[in-house]
């Protein structure tokens, strides 16, 4: 069901991008029309003591935009989606938070192709809708939110690393999962240079301690080359953490290591 | 008003572009080498996008362009300069990579009929990134846009191209990724100068927007090239050999130090693109347009190793 909402407003957003040139000027605000095709137009209270969004207020590189959705309390938070509102395919990651996963926070990395808002949107057990918005001025120069380096990634397609951490939040652990993948938008037939390069991305992640699930995530474009998370959870005792990833071409890669007994 | 005030910009424009010749410096380095000297500066309307190096080299039968500039207007300039020393065609436009302060003056060698040749990775950096620069400097830039279209190279280099300018020969060579996935050199063998794109950056902090430990490498590798001078991407437009690669590869090493000790660490990219590098913050203009997404991007890289 989550799925298929999710391909639905990938492709509404597709079309409004398309559409968008004809229709309005850089200064119109996409965001109404967000809630409309991903929130299926609902209200949404403001996010604070649920969720905080955290993002630079400039992006150093386009291509690579750290971001953090840190969550007040999991309990109360099942869902939480991060919006690039100008991007061609605003819809950047939706967590689906585990049951009594305990998720402090999740950090990941965008692309940003322009200034632009990104919105948190928090959804409790309930069905309500938090959200919270900061405003991400576009890198400068010739930054660019394109692959730097699309055949190291193919060359490792779906290789993955873990890593964990010391957490500063009591009673949770931190770690950091990391997935080779162009993760690229595709190009059109290029008339240019006739090239043509299919879409190519991570449309879902599970991770999970033991059987338990942490979070599962539904992507796009918008995630950075080589796709990478870092969280906190509240371990359940299980000795190992395993990860299953999805790409839009049907490959499917797993992993799962030993949770260290530092921390 | 606006228009107003362009029309006022291309009357000023036109009214010194007959004294292009002179305002556009192009001197002769070495015997049949021209080089341009761009400004240490971000691409503006005022500066036309002139921040890169330029060059061209003369055969006895034709000349080689190496790189056109950040505007089809500064491109235009630029042709009109080396036409006032040599009435040799142009057989040759190289591209030096994608970025646009090195193709945006493509379109003003068009109609010499010259051959476009860039690294094979060129076409497919033109076509992922082409329309983004296109829209993304249309603030800075505005109507120094004028007539910028995106040129791809139809002579593409995978490893080594000799090209000959009628008794003179240069070398093409194309490089892992470095500075950019598409970085390609020119060695003009004849005076030992090498034309390195922006595989060298001088006074301008080095840009790294492919990979931070393939632009140390290539570096390495380039040191070997058996030159005597050095037109730079940035920077003065020419500098001795290879002693020109001291300063790029101690950012780049002391980069790479700060980036490693920070992930071993545990930090996050966020705090070590705050931090790391910031130490050479002296040694190099533009530092704070830049060193931040070296940061970044190095982190994202170097997170990989100890596989």
């Amino acid at each position: 069901m989550r799925k298929i909402s999710f391909r639905r407003s990938v492709l509404l957003s597709l079309a409004l991008t398309l559409a968008s040139p004809a229709l309005a000027g850089p200064a119109s605000d996409p965001w109404p029309g967000l809630v409309t095709d991903i929130f299926q137009g609902r209200a949404m209270a403001g996010g604070d003591g649920v969720l905080t969004l955290e993002a630079p207020t400039r992006a150093e590189d386009a291509a690579i935009v750290p971001m953090t959705i840190r969550l007040a309390d999991p309990v109360r938070v099942k869902k939480a989606t991060l919006v690039i509102d100008q991007n061609p395919m605003p819809m950047a990651a939706a967590f689906a938070i585990g049951a009594g996963s305990g998720v402090g926070f999740i950090s990941t990395r965008v692309r940003v192709n322009s200034y632009t808002n990104v919105h948190a949107v928090a959804e409790g057990p309930d069905g309500a809708l938090y959200a919270q918005a900061k405003f991400v001025k576009a890198a400068g120069g010739c930054s660019a939110p394109a692959a730097k380096n699309m055949d190291e990634a193919n060359a490792h397609l779906g290789q993955m690393k873990y890593r964990e951490f010391k957490s500063s939040e009591a009673g949770r652990r931190e770690a950091q999962i990391m997935i080779r993948h162009p993760n690229n938008s595709g190009l059109q037939m290029d008339q240019l240079t006739h090239l043509y390069i299919p879409a190519h991305y991570i449309d879902r992640v599970e991770v999970r301690q033991g059987d338990a699930l942490i979070f599962s995530m539904e992507g796009g474009i918008s995630l950075s080359e080589d796709p990478n998370f870092r969280f906190s959870y509240a371990p359940n005792g299980a000795k190992t953490i395993s990860v299953e990833a999805h790409d839009n071409k049907g490959n499917v890669f797993k992993s799962e290591w030993p949770i260290g007994e530092a921390s | 008003m606006l228009r107003c005030a362009i029309t006022l910009a291309t009357a000023a424009f036109l009214c010194c572009s007959g004294a292009a010749a002179t305002a556009f410096e192009l001197d002769e380095i070495a015997p049949g080498v021209y080089a341009h000297q761009g400004q240490t500066a971000l691409m503006t309307a005022e500066n036309l996008g002139d921040i890169a190096n330029l060059a061209v080299v003369v055969g006895d039968e034709a000349a080689a362009v190496i790189d056109t500039g950040g505007s089809v207007i500064l491109g235009r300039q630029f042709l009109a300069a080396l036409q006032q020393r040599t009435a040799k065609p142009i057989r040759y436009v190289i591209n030096t990579h994608a970025h646009p302060d090195h193709v945006f003056g493509n379109g003003a060698f068009v109609a010499t009929g010259a051959t476009f040749v860039g690294h094979k990775n060129l076409p497919r950096a033109l076509a992922a990134r082409g329309e983004f620069y296109l829209s993304s400097f249309r603030a800075a830039m505005g109507p120094a846009l004028e007539g910028v279209t995106i040129v791809a190279p139809s002579l593409t280099v995978a490893d080594r191209l000799s090209l000959d300018l009628g008794g003179r020969e240069i070398i093409l060579t194309a490089w892992r990724t470095a500075h950019s996935d598409c970085d390609l050199t020119v060695l003009d063998k004849k005076t030992g100068t090498l034309f390195a794109g922006d595989l060298l950056f001088l006074r301008h902090v080095p840009v790294v927007d492919g990979s931070l430990l393939g632009f140390l490498a290539v570096a390495d590798a380039l040191a070997k090239i058996d030159a005597v001078r050095v037109v730079p991407g940035h920077g003065p437009r020419v500098a001795p050999w290879p002693k020109a690669l001291d300063d790029q590869r101690a950012y780049l090493t002391r980069l790479t130090a700060d980036l490693r000790a920070a992930i071993k660490k545990g930090e996050d990219v966020d705090a070590a693109a705050k931090t790391a590098g910031q130490s050479a913050r002296d040694d190099w203009r533009l530092f704070d347009d830049y060193n931040g997404r070296n940061a970044t991007t190095g982190f994202a890289e170097l997170e990989w190793e100890g596989q």
